[in-house]
């Protein structure tokens, strides 16, 4: 009887240990990370992103002008 | 929208918003989930399309109404922008969240009812700007389109968040899953989230407002 008790408590705290560290190990860009290749993906992005709002002001000027050329003939 | 169109503050806060969250959302502590792993990051992408989409179609609705009650074309504009803007977000959500679910859920259409519900959702705001095209005369037009976008926007909002929650659902807070609060709660995650959603909607309105803007100087030329 002793020595159930003992093997079930021995089975649950195994147990226990590897739900704990099946939480612990669950995969992450961690080396990645650590390796500084993060700031090369955030820079390309910036970039592009940059780019983007780039087009977008000089669109908003250029409306901006024209609707100033149309307001000046009327 | 008047005054968005006048006003410069809001764009440059959009830069600095969508700035914050590409280095935020790459570089912030992001909760440690099993399946989802560095995925999670695309909360701060995926989510936000959605949440422009519906506030733009919401403002569109807005603006739908204010046609009918004035006949003043301009509102009409209003509409028909920020729809199409709003369409835009929609296909880069529905893109993007098949790309996240191919690494997630496996396939990247597994006939979650979320995914159906937004591609219906879609189709019938597709059927709204061919219906707009087909027309000819401008106040018949923005009359059909004002109609039409009202009843979309009525059946949107139970395709996107009520049928969903009926059956079983992949998506987060829909059927037996966990609700969306469970991510709300990771406070790492909100820093980013919030002002994504908002920068991104912003970025939005920035397109619609001057696409309303190239178009309002076209019918000036029109009309000349």
């Amino acid at each position: 009887m002793n020595k159930i008790v003992k093997l079930l408590f021995l089975l649950f705290f195994v147990g226990l240990q590897l739900i704990a560290r099946s939480q612990s190990q669950i995969e992450m860009a961690d080396d990645f990370r650590g390796e500084g290749k993060i700031y090369v993906v955030i820079m390309v992005v910036l970039l592009l992103l940059g780019g983007i709002f780039f087009t977008l002001f000089r669109f908003d000027r250029r409306l901006s002008q024209l609707e100033k050329q149309m307001g000046e003939e009327k | 929208m008047k005054y968005l169109m006048k006003a410069y503050w809001w764009k440059l806060l959009t830069v600095i918003l969508l700035i914050y969250t590409v280095i935020g959302g790459f570089l912030m502590p992001a909760p440690r989930l099993p399946i989802l792993n560095e995925t999670i990051r695309i909360l701060h992408f995926h989510v936000p399309m959605w949440f422009g989409m519906i506030i733009m179609f919401l403002v569109s609705v807005f603006y739908a109404i204010k046609y009918l009650s004035t006949k003043n074309l301009m509102y009409d504009l209003y509409a028909e922008q920020l729809v199409n803007i709003g369409v835009m977000f929609g296909v880069l959500g529905i893109v993007s969240g098949m790309i996240w679910a191919k690494f997630t859920w496996g396939e990247s259409w597994s006939n979650d009812p979320k995914q159906n519900a937004s591609a219906v959702a879609l189709l019938i705001y597709f059927a709204l700007i061919i219906l707009r095209e087909s027309l000819q005369d401008d106040h018949q037009k923005a009359r059909l389109g004002a109609v039409y976008n009202i009843f979309a926007f009525a059946v949107l909002i139970p395709l996107l968040f009520v049928l969903p929650r009926m059956t079983d659902s992949l998506h987060p807070g829909n059927g037996g899953n966990p609700a969306f609060g469970q991510y709300d709660l990771d406070s790492d995650l909100r820093m980013v989230f919030y002002p994504a959603v908002l920068g991104w909607t912003f970025l939005g309105f920035w397109m619609a407002t001057l696409k309303i803007r190239a178009a309002r100087l076209q019918k000036h030329l029109d009309y000349e």
